[in-house]
């Protein structure tokens, strides 16, 4: 049987096709047929269900993410926001970054070490997309218990994932985050960030504008990887059958990535390039059909001149293929010489598989017959929107009745504080981080386990004018505190990444987000959605930071039970003179150990209550968002004026947590004394707090610049020596910290 | 600037050229961009092999970069006493380009490292290490997945008996033998180390440590002084 063509389409509309299979709604599918005046080609089929997949269209979201847009903050920073590959960011002196956060969540499940690799990936090339130069990642991560079997599996699997795609790249990894839940297993979260540098007078956009301008398709060969990926694997709910998924898992190749990555700097600096997109999820469709909608409205391509790796590759497949390592650019015919030496020199493949038209129409051929003729935009913008009901969860309201006030407290402190340090939330991530490259291509300045991670600017590329700037990054989230209220659990994890950043001297200046939730299908699910963008679209009003994109990942669910609730939220911030970042913990002897912030009693969802009762409920801390702001401004100017030598945030664990990291962090000890009730003291995760270490004569002018921002200071003591000493309650020394810090993942993963 | 030029290569998938030429620069000298695909060194005085993973180190580390053109030109002239360095993938291509006895292999903990790594420097008879002293303890970064050193036993005698052996480490990341971090060939002027130089070289970026310029201030005295 020859290929389904729009000749044959408009002979036989009746002929049944598999739009269910495809994960199509039948609503969806005659939604197509009235687009179209007839029954969709197997082509036209294919590129509307990977469009307006879950995945690709937003559809269940979308309602809900435009508050991102009506309640954004005024910024002079924000030069391109939501919509394009990723946001972008002015920090000044005519410097850009650019930066997202994505999800490859069910492929790490499937194929813990491939899924995990081309996460990296795909947010890679976002990020060149649009005309960067990509200069660090970051991952956020969530498994399963750290002694469940299967943790065991996908844990080291999605680490060297990482590890060997990015390291191979040349890209350094600054920072992140692991923790382990056991409503993770089945549905480890991958969350993976990169950044890029660009001029602000270089960006690209997605978008084919000019008729006769050329397509190019430049990069890998398309093979079977991945087909349906989009649709099927980030789009459905993992039952028994996931085995038989495998091969929908796209298997990466960072050296072709490194390849592209330098093609493309060049290509730009030549300035041969009108529009760019790159290839991820729904592929040469995805492509195709956003760059025609977004340039002059229509596109030719001949599908035979895809480069394929498997040549019986239907058009259907080539299509859906997630192949990695594509790049799709708009091209002047006068510039194609030009573009194709370019190529050349890196060994990059690159072939005109199509031009811009004038017509509207995304027309594509095969052998001759015309199988492909659409509106483009139906398909990239105009996917289904659904206002799917919602319902606060049954449990909810007993839940937060749970308090964690009534669990006993303990009689032992320093018993308490070692079982936490050596628990695997709170344990040393080095097992993880030291897997990673987080030297190559010497700018940065802060790495993990910093706060946030940081880069100087000024030797990035070449010819660019100098600038003292830097920029600042971390990336937060907590599972918990979202379960027992998504509007405050979205809020704390932007004030925790916000913090971060700020406590290395950074103004926190954007925000990009993941939303990882189980099914929007369950009201009560998507509850839990609609809150924590709520809550994360009013914070980043209050504190005045713009969301410029990010990623929505639903169906993180195994049968009916969902993972927590985790929106993981990305802040970059910038620093004026990135000599003056502050370093992590106590760097030194004889310093002011100061506390900066307001500590309550606060346990619900707290590591304490996790790790020693095993309980969850009650309310979270308060996210008091107006003294987050000022206790960043205080640490901000006080970097500034070089009044701060050491810091470090207050989070998971509380103050006993963050005084034994600091401790940790050069191997210099502390002796404090503490008023009040000593276990809330130590353990409470109030929110808004920060340690420091200051020189003594500083310290008066730094309980000055707290007191303007009426931010609380209190004194709690000196560092040096080798132990953590907390005066009258206990007494650790520094290398009993580190045997019980460093033991755990070593101990769990070899 | 001086006008010792320090040629720094490019293979593609090379990721620390950028880093190399930096602390070239830093050390005074003038880092001359060398391309994989040509035959031409350039006229440079020494050459600097960079890290990374050229040809994504694919078939096995090193193994095919050996075969680029500009080696054509380099293995030639590194046997005629052009001093070069390799660090990383630079010292496994030298390695493969049997230019240094022995190879590198998989970590003995198949994991990929990267740490801040104490070393002990043994020769200072070098034109890469004369800034240092015999003994003299260091710390570089590591950060590779195949590093462990090995060679037979009785190349590992020759290379011991001879002096050969430049650099170890204080506390083994790999498995390799003898605890090598770094060796040269007999004539002294190809040296090879898996620890990484160019990425401590600034007290603000990379390592917590600057002991990494002094293989950069040592080439460069060395040609001035030649």
């Amino acid at each position: 049987m020859s290929t389904d063509n729009v000749k044959r389409a408009a002979e036989t509309p009746d002929e049944p096709m598999p739009y269910a299979e495809l994960g199509m709604k039948l609503d969806e599918y005659d939604r197509v047929r009235e687009i179209l005046g007839r029954r969709p080609t197997s082509s036209e089929l294919a590129i509307y269900s990977v469009m307006w997949s879950e995945h690709c269209s937003y559809k269940s979201s979308k309602v809900h993410l435009k508050q991102f847009a009506s309640k954004a903050p005024k910024s002079e920073a924000l030069l391109v926001g939501m919509g394009e590959n990723a946001g972008v960011v002015d920090i000044g002196d005519g410097w850009a970054a650019t930066f997202k956060i994505e999800s490859h969540n069910h492929p790490s499940y499937v194929e813990p070490h491939q899924g995990a690799a081309t996460g990296v990936g795909g947010i890679v090339r976002d990020i060149m997309s649009m005309g960067a130069r990509p200069i660090a990642v970051m991952d956020a991560l969530r498994f399963g218990g750290a002694t469940q079997d299967d943790t065991r599996r996908v844990l080291p699997g999605v680490v060297e994932g990482i590890s060997h795609y990015g390291n191979c790249l040349g890209l350094p990894n600054i920072g992140g985050e692991v923790s382990f839940d056991p409503c993770y297993i089945g549905n480890p979260l991958v969350n993976a960030l990169c950044v890029g540098l660009l001029r602000k007078d270089q960006i690209k956009l997605a978008t084919a504008p000019g008729p006769g301008n050329k397509v190019v398709l430049f990069g890998a060969s398309t093979g079977p990887d991945g087909i349906g990926g989009a649709s099927v694997l980030a789009s459905a709910t993992f039952e028994e059958e996931s085995h038989a998924k495998r091969p929908a898992v796209q298997v990466g190749d960072p050296f072709m990535e490194k390849l592209l990555i330098e093609c493309c700097l060049e290509l730009y600096a030549a300035d041969v390039v009108v529009g760019i997109q790159d290839l991820g999820a729904a592929g040469v469709s995805c492509a195709t059909t956003e760059l025609a909608a977004k340039g002059t409205g229509g596109m030719n391509v001949d599908l035979n001149l895809v480069p394929l790796r498997d040549p019986s590759l239907q058009p259907e497949e080539i299509l859906m293929s997630e192949s990695q390592e594509r790049m799709m650019a708009v091209v002047a015919p006068s510039d194609i010489p030009a573009f194709m030496a370019i190529c050349r020199r890196w060994d990059v493949p690159a072939t005109v598989i199509g031009e811009v038209t004038d017509t509207g129409r995304l027309v594509m051929t095969w052998h001759g017959e015309t199988i492909v003729d659409i509106p483009p935009g139906t398909a990239a913008d105009e996917g289904p929107v659904y206002e799917r009901p919602y319902s606060e969860p049954a449990g909810q309201a007993a839940l937060n009745a749970d308090s964690a006030a009534r669990l006993e407290r303990p009689g032992d402190l320093r018993a308490t504080l070692l079982e936490l340090l050596g628990s695997p939330n709170l344990a040393s991530k080095e097992w993880v981080t030291s897997q990673y490259d987080r030297y190559v291509r010497s700018n940065t300045v802060l790495a993990q386990p910093a706060d946030a991670g940081m880069l100087r600017i000024s030797e990035v590329m070449d010819g660019a004018e100098p600038t003292t700037r830097g920029i600042a990054l971390a990336v937060d989230g907590n599972g918990r505190y979202a379960r027992l209220d998504p509007y405050a659990g979205a809020q704390l994890a932007l004030a925790e990444a916000y913090r971060n950043v700020a406590v290395t001297g950074a103004k926190p200046l954007a925000v990009t987000n993941c939303l990882n939730f189980g099914s929007p299908e369950d009201p009560e699910v998507m509850w839990q959605f609609a809150e924590a963008v709520r809550g994360l679209a009013d914070a980043c009003r209050t504190l005045g930071v713009p969301v410029t994109g990010g990623n929505v990942s639903f169906y993180n669910q195994t049968g009916s039970a969902a993972i927590h609730p985790t929106p993981v939220v990305g802040v970059l911030g910038v620093i004026d003179d990135v000599a003056k970042r502050v370093r992590s913990g106590f760097v030194a002897e004889g310093l002011r150990v100061a506390l900066l912030g307001e500590t309550k009693e606060e346990f619900g969802g707290s590591e304490w209550a996790h790790v020693v009762h095993g309980h969850l409920g009650g309310l979270p801390p308060e996210a008091d968002l107006e003294a987050e702001r000022g206790l960043a401004a205080v640490l901000v100017e006080a970097a500034s004026q070089g009044l701060v030598e050491g810091s470090h945030d207050l989070s998971d664990g509380g103050l006993a947590i963050a005084l034994a990291e600091a401790c940790l962090a050069q191997g210099v000890g502390a002796t404090v004394s503490l008023s009040g009730d000593a276990f809330a003291g130590l353990f409470s995760e109030s929110s808004a707090r920060a340690l420091v270490a200051v020189r003594e004569e500083s310290f008066d002018a730094l309980a000055a610049l707290c007191a303007r921002h009426e931010v609380p200071c209190y004194g709690l003591g000196v560092t040096g020596g080798s132990s953590l000493v907390v005066e009258d309650v206990l007494e650790i020394p520094i290398e009993e910290l580190r045997a019980t810090h460093e033991g755990t993942l070593p101990a769990l993963f070899g | 600037m001086s006008a010792a030029r320090v040629g720094v290569v490019t293979f593609p998938g090379t990721l620390d050229d950028q880093d190399a030429a930096r602390a070239v620069r830093l050390a005074g000298a003038q880092a001359v961009p060398l391309w994989h695909a040509e035959h031409d060194l350039k006229g440079v005085d020494a050459v600097f092999l960079p890290g990374g993973f050229s040809y994504g180190d694919y078939l096995r580390c090193g193994a095919i970069s050996r075969f680029a053109p500009l080696m054509e030109e380099l293995i030639p002239a590194a046997r005629s006493g052009l001093p070069v360095l390799g660090t990383c993938n630079g010292f496994q291509i030298l390695c493969e380009a049997h230019l240094l006895p022995g190879a590198l292999t998989r970590n003995a903990s198949l994991h990929y490292i990267c740490r801040d790594q104490r070393l002990v420097v043994e020769r200072d008879d070098t034109p890469w290490t004369s800034a240092f002293r015999p003994g003299q303890e260091i710390v570089l970064p590591v950060k590779h997945g195949e590093g462990r050193y090995v060679a037979a036993p009785e190349t590992l005698a020759a290379l011991e008996a001879g002096g050969q052996v430049v650099i170890r480490y204080v506390g083994n990341p790999n498995g390799s033998l003898n605890d090598i971090a770094g060796i040269r060939n007999e004539a002294g002027n190809i040296v090879g180390l898996m620890p990484h130089p160019e990425h401590a070289v600034e007290d603000l970026v990379g390592a917590p440590s600057t002991d990494g310029l002094g293989f950069f201030t040592s080439i460069l005295k060395n040609l001035v002084n030649a």
